[in-house]
């Protein structure tokens, strides 16, 4: 294509919102509606990839799109772990537009147009968060992504849904303008630019305590990125339909988050200035103490869609740690457990939905047996959750590796312990459903007789199942993406 | 050249055009004509802003008589911005009142009515552009007379007392301010703006002129609803007519804050008021109360107006916040709230007088399930909503931004938390219509409601898309403001 980098950003931002438009339009024809989101979602992904060589090339294009104050610019700028991030979210919304058609239509949910709408919104304010070029775009993009999902959490409309809404809006809005935003404005106060450097801007600009203050307004402001105690939306956005659940907060919405905060920590502190606040370890340590805690209500939850939430919430905090144990090994862990839980995530939600679907079982103590009725959801659950737990041949594996050599590197033995710790237990709250649901025989007071969900499901989730292993086999383009974050271009 | 003439025709203008317009006998042509003199206005304030949008300083001799003696009209940056805002809210709200006032006034009164809106309007201007002390209180009486027939239109009886209360608050306030240009004219012998701010300087230790330092901040106090002399805003904004709520709540205090602005910048000058008399710390503390108290006495008020009468309340806390903080960028931050005030809760009163239209009253129960049935109109409120929360690429965002960075130049950080944890507390309060306009439905028994006509579509959303506009292209309203703050910190006329 003859386009030039800078266009394909604007594409980037464009494309879903002309999905959205073009959905609003094609309201009255489902069929129509529905093809224009696969279209949408197709060409976004092309867009994206086709950003991917320039990026690796060396090459940071930037588009300015407004200036909203004197010398503050709302301006967009592609550099690795915004193109991983992006790459991520591109791939999987075609694959996850397929799988809300099967499960939409099958459930009957209401308002399917502004289901699919504030979707493709979403989904723009997510290139938005990836393509950011300071903190000032970043933090407009993270609003509204906040307020564009916030009818998906509440779409089924009853009183529940609205008291998850609340939760959900409350949570988010206030840390992110009660502590982000403040920050934002520090930033910019000190430093004059929030613009993202490699290396950071803040070096010779703040010292001291006011350092790990800074650091901290990020880390608690960021709100998607569910560190404890700003975890609570999470579970609370469970009630809104599995395919919301699994792109949006399995990986859009909480990704938005760690991405920002590694975003953050690599190109606005800068690792070397953040080695030098006093107290630090103690953020690491909350990360920390998140993982294994959110493990452990994890182990304790019997709805399997709460379980994954609680489980998203610790994989969350591996990225902050990554981010956190300040290594540059570390931060490559933390760039690629972002691609790497993404895919493994989605394929345990739609295994999730695809049970909903095809037999209305939420709880996992009704699991008993299902593998055989539906072979092919089990199976791609299984790579999940090997994934989860970090084996190989799944992909979670290497995010793993890479963190834990950069807590070695860094003598974080509390963050290596608990990055062990923290696999048993995922262990132990995975492996038995896998058990129960192929080895164990059927409980008869559970029973419904149905088979596999519609096809649809079922090829998105072995499709991602697939890529999860494959992210294994071949991480090259990954793992160079990560690899190149934070590094200055020569 | 007729050009010369602005300055005076900018409130002779409408002045003249109000006894023209009550002789009117048509109802339509009366508000034909009120809309015309309304843009007319716009018009002339456009032109006066780009003339000194560089700096440069208009003076304008009433009838050739050479000031300190006869009436000089002056026209700055700061004044030229402020009556910007007030023709730019008239020139929206006048063709707006046509459609709106048909359900909520009898036909009888339309005439007082545009008669009314067409007298406030020049009592404004004429506040905003004269340089001359005793001629600011002439036109501020003019503006709160008229201010007090339009709320008394309001179809609600509580509407008289509401305009009685304010009548007697008001005129309390306007006698201090008299008594203080008084003692002012005592003890200097001159009214002309320019002329006093000479003459004070040297007066500095005079107990008259302390006293007439205090009646002064009193009276503007009164009339621009500082805490806790706001008690006649709340009812005053919730009993009027929807357009009239509209009009003067986005302009009137606006005045009220422009003319303190005045005395304590440009006639007292930035040492007496700041270095001598130290107003900052009686200003700070009233303005930190009416910003928590009047944010948490929104969230629970069950009529809509009210509710954004209180909210209002709170925004005139922030722009005093900012006065108090003595700095350019605090100061900034206070003159670009006057604009973007004056748009977002323009807008949602706006907003609110199409739903008065169509379901008759804005209480909160009842606009549940109008997220679906009245969209365009609740589509709105939701753009202003977020605009009065603060949320960026809206004009509020503007405005905190400032008031935040300026709270930071001064370390004073408990302000940027106290400025924070309002701004939720305005999630909460907006939150709360929102959440029933779109996820109750509407009562079994409530007759069906359609949206509302374009005749108040379109200016709701004017305004609702100038916050947006605004929000994301700042630069006219950011430069106004920081080369009139800066000019107010250079301390010259």
């Amino acid at each position: 294509m003859g386009l030039m980098p800078d266009d394909l950003i604007l594409l980037a931002l464009c494309i879903p919102l002309f999905t959205a438009a073009a959905i609003g339009l094609a309201s009255p024809w489902p069929n129509i509606r529905e093809g224009v989101t696969l279209v949408g979602s197709v060409l976004l992904f092309i867009t994206v990839v086709a950003l991917v060589p320039h990026i690796l090339a060396g090459e940071r294009p930037i588009l300015a799109l407004a200036e909203i104050l004197p010398g503050l610019e709302i301006s967009m700028t592609v550099e690795p772990l915004g193109m991983l991030f992006a790459l991520v979210a591109a791939t999987l919304w075609p694959i996850n537009s397929l799988y809300s058609i099967g499960y939409m239509r099958t459930n009957n949910e209401r308002k399917q147009t502004r289901f699919y709408i504030f979707f493709a919104l979403a989904l723009s304010s997510v290139m938005g968060i990836a393509f950011a070029g300071n903190l000032l775009t970043l933090f407009v993009f993270y609003e509204v992504l906040t307020l564009s999902t916030y009818p998906l959490v509440t779409h089924a409309g009853h009183q529940k849904a609205r008291d998850a809404g609340r939760v959900y809006l409350g949570i988010l809005i206030s840390t992110s303008i009660g502590l982000l935003l403040p920050a934002v404005i520090w930033v910019w106060y000190v430093a004059g630019t929030t613009d993202f450097t490699a290396g950071g801007i803040l070096a010779g600009h703040i010292s001291g305590p006011l350092l790990t203050l800074l650091a901290a307004l990020f880390i608690f402001g960021i709100g998607k990125a569910a560190v404890m105690p700003t975890h609570r939306w999470l579970p609370a956005a469970m009630v809104a339909p599995t395919p919301v659940s699994a792109l949006l907060h399995a990986v859009a919405v909480v990704k938005a988050g760690v991405f920002s905060v590694v975003k953050v920590v690599a190109y606005i502190f800068g690792l070397e200035l953040l080695q030098t606040a006093p107290g630090i370890e103690w953020l690491l340590y909350v990360a920390c103490f998140t993982v294994v805690v959110a493990s452990t209500i994890a182990l304790q939850q019997d709805n399997l869609k709460k379980r994954l939430a609680y489980s998203t919430i610790s994989q969350l905090s591996y990225v902050v740690m990554g981010a956190l144990i300040l290594a540059p090994l570390s931060l490559v862990g933390a760039a690629l457990h972002i691609a790497v839980h993404a895919f493994g995530k989605i394929t345990l939600f739609f295994a999730a939905g695809s049970i909903y679907t095809a037999s209305h079982k939420t709880n996992i103590s009704q699991l008993d047996g299902i593998g055989r009725r539906m072979p092919w959801t089990m199976g791609a659950f299984a790579v999940g959750a090997i994934s989860m737990i970090a084996l190989p041949p799944a992909a979670g594996f290497l995010s793993k590796w890479y963190l834990l050599m950069g807590a070695s590197q860094q003598e974080q033995y509390i963050a290596m312990g608990v990055i062990i710790l923290s696999t048993l237990l995922n262990a132990a709250y995975f492996v038995p459903i896998i058990y129960s649901a192929f080895l164990k025989p059927e409980n008869p007071e559970h029973f419904v007789e149905h088979k596999e969900s519609p096809l649809p499901m079922v090829v998105a989730l072995t499709v991602t199942a697939t890529a999860t292993i494959l992210l294994f086999l071949f991480p090259g383009l990954a793992l160079e993406l990560a690899k190149a974050v934070g590094v200055p271009v020569s | 050249m007729i050009s010369e003439h602005i300055p005076a025709l900018q409130v002779v203008v409408p002045l003249l055009a109000a006894p023209i317009c009550f002789m009117i006998l048509n109802n339509r042509m009366a508000w034909l004509f009120a809309t015309l003199v309304s843009w007319l206005s716009f018009a002339m304030a456009i032109m006066l802003v780009m003339e000194v949008k560089d700096g440069t300083v208009l003076r304008y001799e009433f009838g050739g008589w050479a000031p300190p003696w006869g009436i000089e009209y002056s026209v700055d940056i700061l004044n030229a911005y402020v009556l910007l805002i007030v023709s730019g809210i008239a020139a929206v709200v006048f063709p707006y009142s046509w459609k709106s006032i048909q359900k909520e006034i009898p036909e009888s009164h339309y005439r007082i009515y545009f008669t009314a809106m067409l007298l406030c309007l020049a009592g404004l201007l004429g506040m905003t552009i004269t340089g001359d002390a005793f001629n600011l209180f002439v036109l501020l009486e003019i503006s709160s007379l008229s201010s007090y027939t339009l709320i008394s239109l309001g179809r609600d009886r509580r509407a008289l007392t509401a305009s009685f209360q304010y009548l007697i608050m008001g005129t309390i306030g306007a006698t201090f301010i008299l008594i203080g240009i008084g003692l002012l004219y005592a003890l200097t012998g001159t009214l002309n703006m320019a002329d006093l701010a000479v003459r004070i300087p040297p007066l500095e230790g005079s107990r008259t002129l302390e006293a007439a330092f205090a009646f002064l901040i009193v009276g503007f106090g009164l009339k621009l609803a500082m805490f806790p002399l706001h008690l006649w805003l709340p009812n005053a904004y919730a009993f009027a007519p929807s357009a009239v709520s509209a009009f003067i709540g986005s302009t009137a205090t606006k005045v009220a804050i422009y003319a303190l602005l005045r005395f304590l910048f440009t006639i007292f000058g930035t040492k007496f008021s700041f270095d001598y008399m130290q107003v900052h710390w009686l200003l700070m503390p009233l303005a930190v109360v009416s910003i928590m108290f009047a944010s948490i006495v929104a969230v629970f008020q069950d009529g809509i107006k009210r509710l954004l009468a209180y909210s209002s309340v709170a925004q005139i806390g922030y722009m005093l916040l900012g006065i108090s903080l003595v700095n350019v960028t605090g100061l900034t931050g206070t003159l670009l709230h006057l604009f973007n005030h004056a748009l977002m809760k323009g807008g949602l009163f706006l907003t609110l007088g199409a739903v008065a239209y169509q379901i008759g009253n804005t209480r909160v129960k009842s606009v549940a399930g109008l997220g679906q049935a009245m969209p365009f109109t609740m589509g709105a409120f939701v753009v202003g909503a977020l605009s009065l929360i603060g949320v960026p690429l809206t004009v509020g965002f503007i405005s905190k931004w400032y008031l935040i960075l300026a709270t930071l130049e001064k370390g004073y950080w408990p302000l940027t938390v106290l400025i924070l944890i309002s701004s939720l507390i305005a999630v909460v309060y907006t939150w709360r219509i929102i959440e029933t306009a779109y996820f109750q439905d509407r009562p079994a028994d409530a007759p069906p409601v359609s949206e509302a006509p374009l005749s108040l579509l379109i200016p709701a959303w004017t305004l609702i898309a100038a916050n947006l506009y605004f929000g994301i292209n700042s630069s006219l309203s950011t430069e106004l403001a920081s080369s009139a703050a800066t000019m107010l910190f250079g301390g010259n006329l």
